[in-house]
C-alpha cells in the first residue's frame, strides 16, 4: 500500500511528486503513456506567464505568480532551460485603452513585478517587427519562457531520485474507495494507496467522478501551433500577446527558450480527448490570427506544427482541493493556462494540502539538485574536448539540425527515468527537433536506442506500444 | 497495310525521349522521337521482349552492414523481375563483399547472374 | 593542422572535386566526411542509371562512388571519416571534431563546399493530422530497405513525385511492399520521365497528379491518409477526397541545398535555389570558398555534379597555388520567362574557361518552345526544345571567344520564348 497515488506524470503530477518526494511518503506516480510529459505538457507555448490575466484572488492569480517567481530558482536547481524575456500584451485600437488598463491594474492586484504600459513608439523600439496598427502594449517584465519538456522531466528525474516511483504505461481504469485509502484498478494490476492526486489533465474529470457525485467536466481544448526555424528566432524577443479583438481571442507570438519562434494556440473545444491533430483550417486560422501582431510572419521558416489540449474547467479555474465526501483524493484539475507557469506552485501547495491531511517527517537524505544531460550544441570548444575525452561518443553527432551527439543521446537513456522511445529522446536531448524533423537522425536515434536497450530495432518505437518505426525483413512477404 | 501506333517513353537514358512507334501487320517497326539509336533498340525490345534490370539487396553476415546492394548483370524478362527478388530472398553472403561478386548464377532461369554492387568490409 | 584545399562532404560531388584537384597538382587535399564511409548519398541509391554521360555505362549508385573512392584512394588523397564540422570561420578555419582526436581545428588555404542536401519535412509541407510513427522522407526509407534491409512499412501511400520517391515505390514493392499510390501537388512530375514508366507504370502504381495529403489518420503508427485533388492554387478541392489505408507514408517532396555552414561564414545564400551565389568558377562571395553539388543546386544526374565539382575543383587548385586571377565584376546571367535561376550567377570573361555551362531548371512545363539567349537585349542563340519540365535540369554553353568579341556586356539572359 502507497502512501501516495499520483494520475498523471505531466508536468503538475511531477512537480507534486517532487515536492512530496521531501517528505518520508511512499508515493508512486502512474501514466497510460510511456514516458512523462505525454500529454498537455508536451505541446503548449511554453511560457511563463507573468500573471497580469487571472482573475484577483483566484487560485489561477496566486498560483501564477508563484511559480513565475519560483521558477528562476528552480531552473538552477534542475538545471532546465528558462529565460525571462518579458511580454507584451498589444492593443490595436485606442477605444480598447481601457481593457489595456483593466489588465495593469488586475496584474497590480494580482502582484506582478514592474508591469507597465508602453506607448506605440516604445514598443516599436523593444519590437520593430509587430505591426504598426497598434497603439499600446502592456509590458511584464517578468514574463518569460521556459522548455516544457525541460521543466516536467528534470522535476520527474529530481522526484525519481529521491525516491518516488513511476509506473508508466500504466491506465488506471477504476478508483473503488476502501477503509483508509483507495483501490485502483490499473491495465497493470492492483494498486492500494491511502491517498489520490489526481493530475490527469484531460481526464482529470473521469476520475474525479469515480469518487464524487458532484461530477465536473474537463473539455479539452484544442490549440493549433507553428513552430518556425532558429533562422527567424530572433524575429521577435518578448512574448507578444494580443488583446482580444472583434476577430476573438488573441494567439501569441514568441521566441523559444531555444531560439526558436513559435506562434499559437489556436482555442477550439472539441469532445475527442486525444484529439491531437492537427487541421488546414486551424493552421490558416492561426497564421491569420497572428498577422495582426506581426504582419510579415516567416512562414516559409515553418518546421513543424503541432496541437495541444488544454484541461479546460467550464468554470475557468484551478481545481487543488481534497473532493468532499472522498477523503484524500485531491483534485488537481482544470490545470490548464497558465498551468506551466504555476507547477511549481502547485506542487507546493498540494504537498502542504497533503501535510495537513497525513504528516509526515522531511527526508534527511533529500537532494534538490539535478544536473541536466550535458549540452554539447552549446558547450565551448573547451568544454567539448572535455567531455569527449570523458566519452568520444560525444564528438559523434546524430542530430546534425541541432547538433546532438551519440554521447547525450546514451545520457538520455541511462539517466533515472531515462528515455526509451525517439519521442523520449527527442524531450530530452532535442534530437529530431531541428529544421529536418529528424528525417536523417530518426534512423540513427533507433539505432542507439536498440543498442543501448538490448533490443531489436524493430522493437523501437516513436512514443510507446504500437508506434513501432519498422514492420519487418526486406523480402518478408513476398 | 494496316498500322497500329504505339507511344513510349524511353528509359535507355535519363532523358527519357517520348518515342512513337508504328507497327506494320507484317511486325515492322518504325521509331521515331529517339535521340539516339538506343531508343530504337529500347522500342522494339519493349513492344516484343520487354527487360529490365533488376536492383535488390541481400543479406549480409559480419559485415559493417547488414546487406549488400545487387543487381541483374544485364536485363531480364519484365515478367521474371519478382521471380528474381524471390530467388534473392535466402541468399546469404559473408563478409567481406566485393562489387562484381556473384550472387546467384542464372537467377530464376533466365541465364542471367546477380552480382553485388557494393563494396562490405569485415565488421 | 593546416591543408591547402580542405571538401566539405565526401560525397560525389566532394569526391570529383577532390580528384581534380588532386589531378590539378595540389597536393595538400582533406576530405572531411561525416558518415562512416565515402559516397554520401550514392551509398543507397542501388539503382541503376548512374554514369552515362560520365563512364558511358549503367552503372548503380554505389558502383558509380567506388569508382570515384577507388580514384581518390589512387591518388592517395587524405580523408577524415566520422568527423563532423562544427563551425567555418571567414577565415577559413574548420573547427571539426571526431571520437579519434576530440575538437580541433584546420586552417585551408581554400574551401569546397560539398555537403549536399536535405530532404523537405513534413512539418516544412505542414500537412495537418495526427502525428504517429509511419511517416518517412523517402530518403529514410530508402537507407532502411536498403542499407540495413529493414521496411519500414507494408502499405505504402507516397506523397510526391520526386525521383527518390519514385524510386522508393519499385524498392519497396519489389521487397515486398503494396505501394498503393503516388500523389504529387503540382500539375506534372517532379522527377524523370523513365523514372515514371519503370518504377510506376512498371507495376501498375498510380501517379495522381494535382493531388496532396490533406490528412493523417493514425494516433500511434499511421492508418490512412485522405488524398484530395486541388485546383490552379493547390488548394484542396471539397469532395474530392479519397481515403487510402495504409501504414507508412513516405515524402518525396523536394530537396533543400543544406547550407548551415555556408551561411555562418558569411557565403550569400541565392534565395531560389538554397545555394551559394557562385560566379564562373563556382566560387561564392567569400574568396577562396567554392561550392558544388546539391549544396549549390538540387541536380537531377549526378554525372552532372561530377562535371561541375570537377570545375571546382580545378578551381580551387588554380586558387591555392595563385594561378587563378582576382574576381572581377563579371557580367550578370540573369534567368527570366520561366527560367528561374542560373548556375552560375555571373560570368567573368577573364576567368572563364573556352566554354562555360550554365545550368538552370525551368519553372513549369514548356512543350515546343525556345531557349534563348540574350547579350544585353540582342538574342544570340535560340535552341528549340520540345520539352522542358521543372524535374529536369537544362544547360546552355557559353564561348570565351563569343563573350570577348561581344565586349562590355550589361547583362547575359536565359528566357523562355515561344516558337
Amino acid at each position: 500500500m502507497y502512501d501516495i497515488v499520483i494520475i498523471g506524470a505531466g508536468v503538475t503530477g511531477c512537480a507534486i511528486a517532487r515536492e512530496l518526494s521531501r517528505y518520508q511518503y511512499d508515493t508512486v506516480v502512474l501514466d497510460k503513456n510511456s514516458d512523462v510529459c505525454e500529454g498537455t505538457s508536451k505541446a503548449n507555448s511554453g511560457i511563463v506567464h507573468a500573471g497580469f490575466d487571472n482573475e484577483p484572488g483566484s487560485m489561477m492569480a496566486k498560483m501564477n505568480v508563484r511559480g513565475n517567481a519560483m521558477m528562476e530558482g528552480l531552473s538552477k536547481e534542475l538545471d532546465f532551460p528558462f529565460k525571462r524575456n518579458g511580454s507584451l500584451v498589444l492593443c490595436f485600437d485606442e477605444k480598447d485603452m481601457g481593457k489595456l488598463e483593466h489588465l495593469l491594474e488586475k496584474g497590480r492586484k494580482n502582484g506582478v513585478p514592474g508591469i507597465r504600459i508602453l506607448s506605440k513608439e516604445e514598443v516599436k523600439e523593444l519590437e520593430p517587427n509587430v505591426t504598426d496598427d497598434m497603439v499600446a502594449a502592456l509590458y511584464a517584465p517578468t514574463g518569460g519562457i521556459v522548455c516544457p519538456f525541460g521543466l516536467t522531466i528534470a522535476m520527474a528525474e529530481n522526484a525519481c531520485e529521491n525516491g518516488v516511483k513511476f509506473e508508466l504505461d500504466t491506465e488506471v481504469m477504476n478508483i473503488i474507495p476502501k477503509e483508509g485509502g483507495y483501490i485502483l484498478e490499473t491495465s497493470k494490476g492492483e494498486i492500494e494507496s491511502r491517498l489520490v492526486i489526481n493530475a490527469a489533465g484531460v481526464y482529470a474529470d473521469k476520475f474525479h467522478n469515480m469518487v464524487s457525485d458532484e461530477k465536473i467536466q474537463i473539455i479539452p481544448r484544442k490549440g493549433e501551433y507553428c513552430l518556425m526555424d532558429k533562422k527567424v528566432g530572433g524575429y521577435v524577443t518578448r512574448t507578444i500577446f494580443q488583446l482580444p479583438t472583434i476577430y476573438g481571442k488573441g494567439v501569441l507570438i514568441t521566441p523559444t527558450v531555444h531560439g526558436n519562434l513559435l506562434t499559437g494556440p489556436t482555442a477550439v473545444d472539441i469532445e475527442d480527448k486525444e484529439n491531437t491533430q492537427t487541421t488546414q483550417e486551424g493552421l490558416e486560422d492561426l497564421l491569420k490570427r497572428v498577422a495582426v501582431s506581426v504582419p510579415e510572419v516567416p512562414t516559409r521558416q515553418i518546421i513543424t506544427s503541432f496541437t495541444g489540449l488544454r484541461a479546460h474547467w467550464t468554470e475557468h479555474e484551478f481545481i487543488i482541493k481534497e473532493v468532499e465526501g472522498a477523503p484524500g483524493f485531491i483534485d488537481v484539475a482544470g490545470i490548464e493556462s497558465p498551468g506551466l507557469s504555476s507547477s511549481p506552485a502547485i506542487g507546493e501547495y498540494v504537498a502542504q494540502l497533503v501535510q495537513g491531511i497525513c504528516p509526515m517527517e522531511k527526508k534527511a537524505d533529500f537532494v534538490a539538485t539535478r544536473k541536466g544531460i550535458p549540452n554539447v550544441a552549446e558547450a565551448s570548444f573547451e568544454e567539448r574536448q572535455e567531455l569527449i575525452k570523458k566519452n568520444p561518443a560525444y564528438a559523434n553527432v546524430v542530430c546534425r539540425c541541432e547538433v546532438v551527439t551519440e554521447g547525450e543521446i546514451m545520457d538520455a537513456i541511462h539517466r533515472p527515468l531515462g528515455a526509451t522511445t525517439v519521442d523520449g529522446i527527442k524531450r530530452r536531448t532535442r534530437a529530431g527537433m531541428g529544421r529536418c524533423q529528424s528525417g536523417f537522425c530518426a534512423p540513427k536515434t533507433v539505432e542507439i536506442l536498440a543498442r543501448e536497450l538490448g533490443r531489436d530495432i524493430s522493437e523501437i518505437t516513436k512514443s510507446g506500444e504500437g508506434s513501432n518505426y519498422l514492420t519487418g525483413y526486406n523480402k518478408e512477404d513476398i | 497495310m494496316k498500322m497500329k501506333t504505339k507511344e513510349l517513353v524511353c528509359i535507355g537514358c535519363p532523358l527519357g525521349c517520348n518515342l512513337k512507334v508504328e507497327v506494320s501487320e507484317d511486325g515492322a517497326m518504325e521509331v521515331t522521337g529517339n535521340t539516339c539509336p538506343r531508343g530504337a533498340d529500347y522500342a522494339r525490345k519493349e513492344l516484343t521482349d520487354p527487360r529490365r534490370i533488376v536492383t535488390s539487396s541481400v543479406k549480409v553476415q559480419g559485415g559493417h552492414l547488414p546487406c549488400v546492394s545487387v543487381k541483374t548483370e544485364t536485363d531480364i524478362p519484365k515478367d521474371k523481375i519478382f521471380d528474381c527478388v524471390r530467388a534473392l530472398k535466402d541468399v546469404v553472403l559473408t563478409a567481406p563483399v566485393e562489387i562484381g561478386m556473384v550472387v546467384a548464377e542464372d537467377v530464376a532461369g533466365t541465364g542471367v547472374r546477380v552480382i553485388a554492387t557494393k563494396k562490405i568490409d569485415k565488421a | 593542422m593546416k591543408t591547402g584545399i580542405a571538401i566539405i562532404g565526401g560525397g560525389p560531388a566532394g569526391l570529383a572535386a577532390a580528384v581534380a584537384a588532386r589531378e590539378a597538382g595540389v597536393e595538400d587535399i582533406l576530405i572531411i566526411e561525416r558518415d562512416n564511409e565515402l559516397g554520401g548519398i550514392l551509398n543507397q541509391c542501388i539503382h541503376n542509371g548512374f554514369g552515362l554521360h560520365t563512364f558511358k555505362e549503367e552503372l548503380t549508385g554505389p558502383e558509380y562512388a567506388e569508382r570515384y573512392i577507388e580514384k581518390a584512394e589512387e591518388l592517395r588523397i587524405p580523408y577524415m571519416l566520422h568527423t563532423i564540422v562544427v563551425d567555418i570561420g571567414e577565415d577559413k578555419v574548420i573547427t571539426v571534431m571526431n571520437k579519434e582526436r576530440g575538437m580541433f581545428r584546420i586552417e585551408a588555404k581554400a574551401v569546397i563546399l560539398a555537403m549536399g542536401c536535405r530532404e523537405r519535412s513534413r512539418g516544412a509541407l505542414n500537412i495537418p493530422g495526427y502525428r504517429p510513427a509511419g511517416i518517412y522522407s523517402a530518403g529514410t526509407a530508402q537507407r532502411y530497405v536498403n542499407m540495413e534491409g529493414r521496411m519500414p512499412g507494408k502499405k505504402v501511400v507516397i506523397l510526391g513525385s520526386g525521383d527518390i520517391g519514385l524510386i522508393m515505390a519499385r524498392r519497396m514493392t519489389l521487397e515486398g511492399a503494396q505501394v498503393q499510390v503516388v500523389a504529387e501537388l503540382m500539375p506534372y512530375s517532379g522527377g524523370l520521365k523513365r523514372n515514371i514508366v519503370q518504377c510506376l507504370d512498371d507495376y501498375d502504381i498510380p501517379l495522381k497528379l494535382s493531388h496532396t495529403v490533406i490528412d493523417i489518420k493514425g494516433k500511434k503508427r499511421v492508418e490512412g491518409v485522405t488524398l484530395a485533388r486541388v485546383d490552379e492554387n493547390r488548394r484542396p478541392i471539397p469532395g474530392t477526397e479519397e481515403y487510402y489505408e495504409c501504414d507508412t507514408l513516405l515524402l518525396s517532396c523536394g530537396l533543400i541545398p543544406e547550407n548551415e555552414l555556408s551561411s555562418q561564414m558569411g557565403v550569400e545564400l541565392n534565395p531560389v535555389t538554397s545555394g551559394p551565389v557562385v560566379n564562373e568558377s563556382l566560387e561564392t562571395n567569400v574568396e577562396g570558398v567554392f561550392a558544388c553539388g546539391n549544396v549549390l543546386h538540387v541536380h537531377d544526374l549526378v554525372d552532372y555534379v561530377s562535371g561541375e565539382a570537377k570545375l571546382a575543383g580545378e578551381n580551387a587548385a588554380a586558387y591555392v597555388k595563385g594561378a587563378l586571377p582576382k574576381a572581377g565584376k563579371g557580367i550578370p546571367l540573369k534567368g527570366e520567362n520561366g527560367v528561374r535561376y542560373t548556375v552560375p550567377c555571373t560570368v567573368d570573361t577573364e576567368r572563364m574557361a573556352q566554354k562555360q555551362i550554365v545550368r538552370f531548371r525551368v519553372g513549369d512545363v514548356y512543350r515546343d518552345s525556345c531557349l534563348c539567349v540574350y547579350y544585353n537585349d540582342k538574342c544570340v542563340s535560340r535552341v528549340k526544345k520540345k520539352v522542358m519540365a521543372p524535374g529536369e535540369m537544362e544547360q546552355i554553353t557559353l564561348l570565351k571567344s563569343k563573350l570577348q568579341e561581344a565586349g562590355d556586356l550589361e547583362s547575359i539572359t536565359i528566357r523562355i520564348e515561344q516558337e
